[in-house]
């Protein structure tokens, strides 16, 4: 079945599928970071930043990335709403 | 004359190493290299067999270590090249009976009379492969177009960087264009992609290379260019001297028309791929 999912697109190639796992696995490896400690890193993120903003836990996205000689823990939080504060803030 | 130290080694098991040193030997004798292959899979004893020269062993590298023979009792000739030699690993010792510095006085005493000594080195990170290490000047990663061996080359190559012995150059093994072709393995450009680590060579897959283990006949010493892994060993080893060699262009025909086209080509016989 192979070739229909390909002829409508749908499947990703698996060397594709190979190439990407490889690289975030390898970033781990290299940075001997495991990849569960991202995972709660995360969480803690999102318990911190919920007290003050409106967002969606699912939506973050915490990684490590790689470049030739610096390995970088990049953190991706959308805002729910804009900008807007989660409560609004007291007035006087 | 001072010997090139040439490892090959890979962390994972299983991906070829033995096979790339028997026929990088092979080849470098037949371009009239004095060579010897050392096994240093103390333990697992292999390197003899795939060259065809097991009913030969006398003395091993543990012998030589120990002080019960000298270097050259235990350097097997091989007779179809006279500069072609093996130095056996031991069959019923382990890793700890040969340490990194006995490598490096073994390779030092044969560096004279040698052009060329190629260390096969067993799988894993641990003493067997810091022995094969330690006196390489060279050292060739073998992996294959495959996610567990490509993860364990590049430990290998951030372990062979942290002992100055980098950067190491990479041959990918057991390709098969066919895949490639449809997507479904890792290409060439993938690889390099993820080690970032200069390729000495591509050997893609070829039942030759079983058949000729079968029959203790390292596929580079057929005289015939006929199949595509003894040329890929051939062109491997020439690049080791200098040469520049371009890759073999081993992009299959993808496609109907493609797979037809080399139907036809292969009724005409030539081979496709």
């Amino acid at each position: 079945m192979g070739w229909l999912s390909r002829l409508f697109g749908k499947k990703e190639q698996s060397s594709q599928v190979a190439k990407t796992r490889l690289q975030m696995v390898l970033t781990h490896d290299r940075s001997d970071i495991p990849p569960g400690l991202i995972e709660q890193i995360k969480d803690d993120i999102i318990s911190v930043i919920v007290e003050h903003l409106a967002i969606d836990p699912d939506e973050v996205v915490v990684e490590l990335t790689k470049t030739s000689n610096e390995s970088r823990l990049v953190a991706e939080i959308p805002i729910q709403g804009g900008a807007r504060r989660k409560a609004p803030v007291v007035s006087d | 004359m001072n010997a090139k130290v040439i490892t090959v080694t890979s962390g994972k098991g299983g991906v070829g190493k033995t096979t790339v040193t028997a026929n990088l030997t092979a080849a470098l004798a037949m371009l009239g290299r004095r060579v010897v292959a050392i096994d240093s899979d103390i333990g697992l004893r292999n390197l003899d067999v795939v060259m065809g020269l097991e009913n030969r062993i006398v003395y091993d590298l543990v012998d030589v270590v120990e002080g019960r023979c000298r270097l050259n009792q235990a350097m097997i000739r091989d007779k179809r090249f006279s500069d072609l030699h093996l130095i056996p690993a031991a069959q019923t010792r382990d890793k700890m009976a040969v340490s990194p510095s006995d490598m490096i006085v073994v390779c030092d005493e044969l560096r004279q009379d040698m052009d060329y000594i190629v260390i096969d080195s067993p799988a894993g990170i641990e003493r067997g492969f810091r022995n094969a290490i330690a006196p390489a000047d060279r050292v060739l990663i073998v992996t294959n177009p495959e996610v567990s061996a490509v993860r364990d080359a590049d430990r290998i190559i951030g372990l062979i960087e942290a002992e100055n012995k980098g950067p190491g150059e990479l041959i990918i093994n057991r390709l098969k264009p066919q895949m490639v072709a449809r997507g479904d393995m890792l290409s060439i450009a993938d690889v390099l992609d993820i080690l970032a680590i200069d390729l000495l060579g591509v050997v893609p897959e070829d039942e030759a290379i079983l058949v000729s283990s079968n029959r203790g006949l390292p596929v580079a010493m057929s005289s015939a260019n006929s199949t595509s892994a003894s040329q890929a060993f051939r062109n491997i080893a020439r690049r080791l001297e200098g040469e520049e060699i371009p890759i073999m262009d081993l992009s299959a025909p993808a496609g109907l028309f493609g797979r037809l086209r080399s139907w036809v080509g292969r009724m005409n016989g030539k081979e496709g791929v």
